[in-house]
């Protein structure tokens, strides 16, 4: 698998005493949306924080675009981007100037027109004077979306980034991501609990149950896998099934 | 080091401190009240020392508190920038963006010099007006001061930004604490052999100590001691590679116990 974006083998993280992910292996090719899907506190966020080297691994190993994520981490970092719905930028700053400092950050050449593009892509250009505190949820959600494709990335982690939209935004905005990743083959993680948005978006999904997986596939071979119609009722079999599996044991 | 990285976050610092009330009150209110009080306390106790208090007990309580603000400022600038990044719940924001330590640190230094600019060229002003203070009489010792209290401002709030990086919100009123814990200490208002003897080997371990010992003495007309100042440099040259050694060691311990992305969005 050489057109691997990331590599993680054996990846297990601890928390003093608490298994937040206990043996996870999976590989992201180039273009993929993964979906990262699993009961709260399956270990998704906890996964994503790893790869965006803001969390240590416990052990095991994490190679993104070929290398070590420990090494390499700054260069690696210039090549993603991460959006979530449960950060923000600063509220008091404009919507323009958030992004003029988050540009500078990853160095973005031609600023301002990429600005402007992607304001106008997600439909918010009339906010770009528009103090960010002030935008509603989904405004600000959009926002976050801009700035994380500031930077051109090519791996894009997406945190339930679709958590405060409404439908008809989450819709418009899963058709986005669908149209930037088959436009600029943009590989992206993404976790949900959203599962239609999942069905929608996701090439390939990984289920996640007390820090292991324990179903991967297209959305459609999962839900094959488990004879379910849908991607919900999988869902609640595993994160049940899981629970019963524990007490047995 | 990418100088547009460094560039791209103290204009975001800029952007924060302008738009904030509570971080201009920092820059301008809390300086002058300091100053008020100081400018006071000096005027009554020079009219109830009569003619016989020496003329620059006056100079001494107000250089000292001047030179104590920058060296306040200072530490303020770089904790309360981290600070900020907590609250607004963008520290995420910066972490995964390119960012190394060093870029942030530096970033969060100039934003520390900006400030303190700012507040001691008001606070210089409004001494000669109201007070006719000149703290320019300093001559050009004044210098070597400003700078070493700049040097150990950083270095404590480098160790304070860690103490919060590691403790979370608890750990926040550190940021206004921890120089107070140093002041009895310091010899800020008073020399330093005011002190208890067994106090004076510690207090003399401070860089400050000697800058406001050396302040004295040039309002004495003593002239610059130049013992104090390379003791002073000295021994911020050794708190500034400790404390960014700390630094580095707490953001270690803060990416192994998954810290930085709970700081970053609760
Ligand atoms: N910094 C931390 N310190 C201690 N425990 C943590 C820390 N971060 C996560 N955990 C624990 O690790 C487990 C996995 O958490 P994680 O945030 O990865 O779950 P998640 O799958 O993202 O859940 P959710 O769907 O609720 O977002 C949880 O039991 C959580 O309590
Ligand atoms: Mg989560």
């Amino acid at each position: 698998m050489n057109d691997a974006i990331v590599q993680v083998e054996h990846l297990r993280k601890e928390f003093s005493g608490t298994v937040a992910v206990a043996d996870v292996s999976f590989n992201v090719r180039k273009g993929e949306i993964v979906g990262l899907l699993g009961a709260n506190g399956a270990g998704k966020t906890t996964t994503i924080q790893i790869l965006l080297g803001l969390t240590t691994p416990t052990s095991g190993s994490v190679r993104v675009f070929g290398k070590d994520l420990e090494r390499h981490r700054c260069e690696i970092l210039q090549r993603c981007n991460f959006c979530s719905a449960y950060t923000a930028l600063p509220s008091n700053l404009k919507v323009r100037e958030n992004l003029r400092v988050s540009g500078g950050l990853y160095g973005v050449p031609d600023l301002f027109r990429k600005m402007d593009a992607l304001l106008s892509l997600f439909e918010i250009a009339h906010l770009k004077n528009k103090v960010t505190g002030q935008l509603s949820s989904g405004e600000s959600t959009r926002v976050n979306l801009c700035k994380a494709l500031l930077n051109d990335p090519e791996l894009l982690m997406l945190d339930e980034p679709t958590a405060s939209l409404d439908p008809n935004i989450a819709d418009k905005v899963r058709k986005l991501l669908r149209k930037i990743q088959r436009e600029q083959g943009i590989t992206m993680i993404y976790t949900s609990h959203n599962m239609r948005d999942v069905e929608e978006v996701c090439d390939r999904v990984l289920f996640l149950h007390k820090g292991l997986i324990i179903a991967e596939g297209t959305p459609q071979e999962v839900i094959t896998q488990f004879n379910h119609k849908t991607l919900e009722e999988v869902f609640i079999t595993v994160a049940r099934s899981g629970d019963l599996l524990e007490e047995t044991t | 080091m990418s100088w547009c990285r460094i560039q791209a976050l103290v204009l975001r610092y800029t952007y924060l401190y302008t738009r904030s009330v509570p971080r201009v009150t920092e820059i301008f209110f809390w300086p002058l009240m300091d100053l008020l009080v100081w400018g006071y306390v000096t005027l009554y106790l020079q009219r109830i020392g009569g003619v016989s208090a020496p003329a620059n007990v006056f100079m001494f309580l107000l250089g000292a508190m001047i030179f104590w603000d920058i060296l306040y400022r200072a530490q303020q600038g770089v904790t309360l920038s981290f600070l900020e990044d907590v609250w607004a719940r963008n520290l995420l924001n910066v972490f995964v963006a390119p960012v190394r330590i060093g870029e942030f640190v530096l970033a969060t230094y100039i934003v520390g010099l900006f400030r303190i600019t700012i507040t001691v060229a008001m606070l210089a002003g409004l001494a000669y007006a109201l007070y006719s203070f000149n703290i320019f009489s300093l001559g050009m010792s004044l210098l070597p001061f400003f700078a070493n209290l700049l040097l150990m401002g950083w270095a404590l709030g480098m160790v304070t930004t860690s103490l919060i990086m590691r403790w979370g919100q608890a750990a926040e009123a550190l940021a206004w604490g921890v120089p107070f814990l140093i002041q009895p200490i310091a010899a800020v208002f008073y020399p330093l052999d005011v002190l208890p003897r067994w106090v004076q080997p510690i207090a003399l371990c401070i860089p400050a100590t000697h800058v406001f010992e050396g302040m004295r003495q040039v309002l004495r007309g003593e002239g610059v001691s130049a013992a104090s100042l390379t003791a002073a440099f000295a021994l911020n040259a050794i708190y500034l590679v400790a404390a960014a050694l700390f630094f580095r060691y707490m953001f270690d311990v803060a990416r192994r116990k998954g810290l930085l992305a709970k700081l970053g969005t609760q």
